[in-house]
């Protein structure tokens, strides 16, 4: 184990880092954007939005997250006329392919979750709100969506440490995230695992940090459900 | 189009490597989980931790990077091996590193898939069994088993589900799958678009298919009566 080349090129997998961050957190941001009209579009049975979110969560959660992204990199370029419009400085970009992807990917398994969220709310909650005479946006603003989004935590803080795992798929495309910089070193020195060993710990660090700030809010948001001590 | 169906067979055999690596790696996953399980049930101290450590571990390293860690780093430690043997060098196959890693990372989840089926049985049902003298292996056949299987069922079709998307990523070690095979062909054929959108379809075609054989196994193992659908 070459211990000496993983610390003597730290800048490397610190930029790596970085970059595994940016992706994660601007996916799961975007995602999350798409999965909230979409989760409520689909947990009223909106006609027409409701099929057409239901064929696009069910096109993303059934196919694999690799594939997707090769599809929006690889695939788009073979049109001529994607090469030829505006969308193009986008799109011959692996970064912003890759966010694209994943974006599109969070989204999908967001809209699940907040479906299942808002489906589960007590009725008695939008019937309390109903008796205070809430108007309709009052009832979706100040009770339903709250009230959703903290029963969507557990479930969400899963979905943001999929997205962090699933983000390595990046280095796939050529990017520099903390994968691509391990394989970088291990090409770099000829090296068999040190680059990769290296990639897992840090992604095991930032996967408990994630764990543990989302155990953190599940403490705050869901203390209303924890059991009375006596 | 045309190009797409010339390469038909050649996608159909991609597609057969992605379902035979898919099915071993659920067999190894099944076994690994099952002694997870016991581990975490039955056993003792250190087995409870090592199964604790293989779960965390798991959990905080996305497959790809295991993948990655199995075939370059399993190629070495191979080597190495095989050298203090005196023996010549012996390749580790992209098929047989993407199966272990799967495998490993799978397992793990199933650990908990069976963990937490198990605990599902009442306890009163093997009291019972005890009670009525069954014999340690009677018990488990008719009475933990069947019951066992009902309530992992879910769970395991999950854990299938994502696992089955999860072996795209052994095409990166070069793993001549589905999704491999598509990759080189649309380049071949310049259309990697309809490549890739074929590959999007048979992947949905594999979830749909599995979750019709997964919702008859589950109606097969439900008890009479309960859950009428």
């Amino acid at each position: 184990m070459r211990v000496d080349l993983v610390l003597e090129n730290w800048r490397l997998f610190a930029a790596g880092t970085w970059m595994t961050l940016q992706l994660t957190f601007l996916a799961l941001l975007i995602g999350f954007v798409i999965a909230l009209p979409s989760g409520i579009a689909r947990s009223r049975k909106t006609p027409f939005w409701s099929q057409l979110v239901n064929a696009y969560v069910y096109l993303f959660r059934g196919t694999p997250l690799l594939v997707q992204t090769f599809l929006i990199y690889y695939g788009l370029s073979q049109f001529e006329w994607v090469r030829d419009s505006w969308a193009w400085t986008f799109l011959r970009s692996p970064w912003w392919c890759a966010l694209i992807a994943f974006a599109l990917n969070s989204g999908s398994y967001a809209t699940e979750i907040i479906r299942g969220a808002i489906e589960t709310t007590p009725r008695g909650e939008i019937e309390a709100a109903n008796a205070l005479g809430l108007s309709k946006r009052q009832v979706d603003f100040l009770v339903l969506i709250p009230s959703a989004m903290r029963r969507a935590l557990p479930q969400y803080g899963n979905e943001v440490v999929f997205m962090l795992h699933g983000s390595a798929i990046a280095s796939v495309i050529t990017l520099q995230d903390i994968l691509g910089a391990g394989r970088t070193l291990n090409a770099r020195y000829y090296l068999a695992y040190e680059g990769f060993l290296t990639a897992a710990a840090l992604y095991m660090v930032l996967t408990f940090v994630l764990v543990f700030l989302f155990r953190q809010l599940e403490g705050h948001y869901l203390k209303h459900l924890r059991p009375r001590s006596a | 189009m045309e190009q797409l169906i010339a390469y038909a067979p050649l996608l159909a055999k991609g597609a057969l490597v992605t379902i035979a690596l898919a099915i071993v790696s659920l067999a190894l996953a099944t076994a690994l989980g099952a002694l997870g399980a016991a581990g975490k049930i039955g056993g003792g101290r250190i087995s409870n931790a090592l199964v604790q450590i293989y779960t965390t571990i798991v959990r905080g390293v996305p497959d790809l990077v295991m993948i990655l860690l199995i075939y370059f780093g399993g190629q070495r430690l191979v080597n190495v091996v095989m050298g203090a043997f005196g023996s010549g060098p012996l390749s580790v196959s992209p098929f047989l590193a993407g199966m272990l890693a799967i495998g490993f990372i799978y397992g793990a989840y199933l650990t908990e898939t069976f963990r937490g089926a198990y605990m599902t049985i009442p306890r009163g049902q093997t009291e019972a069994a005890q009670a009525l003298g069954l014999h340690s292996w009677t018990m488990v056949r008719k009475i933990i088993a069947p019951q066992l299987i009902r309530f992992a069922l879910p769970g395991y079709s999950n854990v299938w589900q994502v696992l089955v998307k999860s072996t795209a990523v052994v095409s990166v070690i070069g793993l001549q799958d589905l999704v491999g095979l598509a990759n080189d062909a649309g380049k071949t054929a310049r259309q990697p678009f309809v490549f890739f959108t074929a590959v999007l379809l048979v992947y949905l075609l594999f979830t749909f298919l599995s979750q019709q054989v997964f919702n008859w196994l589950e109606r097969r193992h439900a008890l009479v009566g309960h859950h009428a659908r």
